[in-house]
């Protein structure tokens, strides 16, 4: 059996920076295993600009800001396999992979972090009537399909869904020569950032619709139409809105789900919101030395907040090895109300530390002119005024340790939004 | 005085901004937080810029097209001009990044560099 302090699952940009943190923390032996050819994960695929502003302070494409990540892995003796599948966790840290130099393994860990990211719902995720054609993807595979691949996967093109993928692949396929003729968004706001509907749509006056949704597909062979419908407050088709609209592709930018897999057999407690496991500030799930962080713990918007969280997991599991990790005497919970679908962590360890918690969270609805509220047994620790918040941006606060003293176990912070 | 409302794109945040314009020049802009708001919607109103990102085609990489970007925004109305240029070049590999694929594209004075290895 192969040994290792730490195996991390995963080396798209939560798992290198998970494992660089934790070389610098200290740690010796560390693996990353990736399931595709090389490190970056999706990054490698997202070649418009927009990554990096916050971490490095500069705008740079996907590939660039792996490429950053990639090569500081490269000078540290950590070890990578790629083209390496993880099949299973047990329960007693034992990672069980397999690729076609080494076989199957069994690698034996101290700790480790989960990276597996997220992927894309699929058409039969959301059964869309109608027949079952060539010509029908998600977004990312039409991402990959033109920016790796080299091929344009469509001529005229429906998007269903404002999610961020969609909304690049409406621009991207716009500039490759393809029509763009709707993204159409099932809710009455999109779910993508603002900046994106601004230079991927409105720079091209490609429509968006809100509130329709695609109620049929055409085609025998090859996608030749869809029908959109207009739907009402219970987001169901009103009939009498049909509109038929003619087109070789449609693709589906409808959400990710964290992929899970692993963690679930592994006994890994999820969080039905998130999709992604229950984890405290060291993103430490319930399973003892077992992390997770970036897109399979909850789907971010930014990359560089991926990289944040995958150093905090990666510094908690380094804590963690080198047995320089109090024991949490008890734990409390963090929970979104009024508003605010979910909060990551779910839990904070009560272990004396003398460090600020950071609480991501997302709203359910826009508001604007709003108040974030945190309250603690109906005491508020915590305003700030939000001109805009929105489903699609993922908002943090910071929790000063003053105001995480004396609580008892099983006590709630909850987080609101007000107006 | 023309009053324009814009959403930045300069960074993911988003920001509302209302600029006013005073014959073709823009003499304030509220609702920005940061400068590069600020730039943003000068540049909007009078001179509309955007960085551009595609692919190009490689000889002999691992795939065939290597992923490229202007070095700085390009004029908004020059986009499919540069991209009709970028739709004939073939590089040969082995491509690093940083690159330049296409020196000063379409005399805009902006070269096209490479962002990833092939």
């Amino acid at each position: 059996m192969l040994k290792y302090d730490l195996v991390v699952v995963g080396g798209g940009p939560a798992g290198m920076a998970a494992a660089l943190k934790a070389k610098e923390c200290g740690v010796e032996k560390i693996l990353i295993c990736e399931r595709d050819e090389t490190l970056g994960g999706i990054l490698e695929q997202c070649i418009h600009t927009g990554f990096g502003l916050h971490y490095f302070g500069e705008e740079l494409s996907g590939p660039e800001y792996a490429a950053r990540f990639i090569e500081q892995v490269e000078k540290t003796d950590i070890d990578v396999k790629v083209n390496t599948m993880v099949l299973d966790i047990t329960t007693n840290n034992v990672v069980i992979a397999i690729n076609k130099q080494d076989g199957l393994m069994e690698i034996s860990a101290t700790a480790i972090v989960l990276a597996m990211g997220c992927r894309e719902r699929p058409r039969g995720a959301i059964s869309i009537p109608g027949t079952r054609p060539a010509g029908v993807m998600t977004a990312g595979t039409a991402q990959r399909f033109a920016n790796i691949d080299g091929y344009l996967p469509g001529k005229e093109v429906v998007i269903l869904g404002s999610g961020d993928i969609g909304l690049i692949m409406a621009r991207r396929m716009t500039l490759e020569g393809a029509k763009v003729k709707a993204v159409c968004e099932l809710m009455p706001y999109s779910g993508g950032l603002t900046r994106n509907i601004v230079q991927c749509l409105d720079d091209f006056d490609i429509p968006l619709k809100l509130s329709h949704t695609v109620t049929e597909i055409r085609g025998k062979d090859r996608v030749e139409g869809v029908t959109i419908s207009k739907v009402d407050g219970n987001l169901k088709p009103i009939p009498g809105t049909e509109e038929y609209i003619p087109c070789d592709t449609l693709m589906l930018s409808v959400g990710l789900l964290p992929e899970n897999e692993l963690s679930r057999s592994v006994g890994i407690r999820l969080d039905k919101v998130t999709g992604g496991a229950v984890v405290d500030q060291y993103r430490e799930t319930n399973h003892e030395g077992i992390f997770a962080c970036g897109n399979v713990l909850h789907v971010h918007d930014l990359v560089d907040f991926v990289t944040q969280e995958a150093q905090t997991a990666g510094e908690g599991a380094a804590n963690y090895i080198l047995g320089k990790k109090e024991y949490a005497d008890y734990r409390i919970h963090t929970k979104g109300i009024n508003g605010v679908r979910y909060v990551v962590p779910q839990r904070i360890s009560m272990d004396g530390s003398e460090e600020p918690v950071k609480l991501y969270f997302r709203v359910g609805q826009v508001f604007t002119n709003a108040t974030v509220k945190v309250t603690r047994n109906g005491n508020v620790i915590y305003a700030k005024k939000k001109r805009k918040l929105a489903p699609g941006e993922m908002e943090n606060i910071v929790i000063k340790p003053e105001d995480l003293q004396d609580f008892s176990e099983g006590d709630y912070l909850f987080i609101e939004v007000e107006g | 005085m023309e009053v324009r409302e814009l959403t930045c794109v300069a960074c993911p945040m988003g920001c509302q901004m209302t600029a006013s314009i005073d014959n073709g020049v823009v003499v304030s802009v509220t609702g920005n937080t940061c400068p590069r708001g600020k730039k943003y919607a000068e540049t909007e109103c009078t001179h509309p810029v955007r960085p551009l990102t595609t692919t190009v085609k490689v000889d002999g990489g691992k795939h065939p097209v290597v992923p490229v970007k202007s070095a700085d925004a390009v004029p908004k109305e020059k986009m499919f001009d540069c991209m009709k240029v970028l739709n004939e070049v073939v590089v040969k590999a082995p491509v690093k990044i940083g690159d330049v694929i296409v020196e000063n594209i379409c005399d805009t004075g902006i070269n096209i560099v490479a962002t990833n290895i092939c």
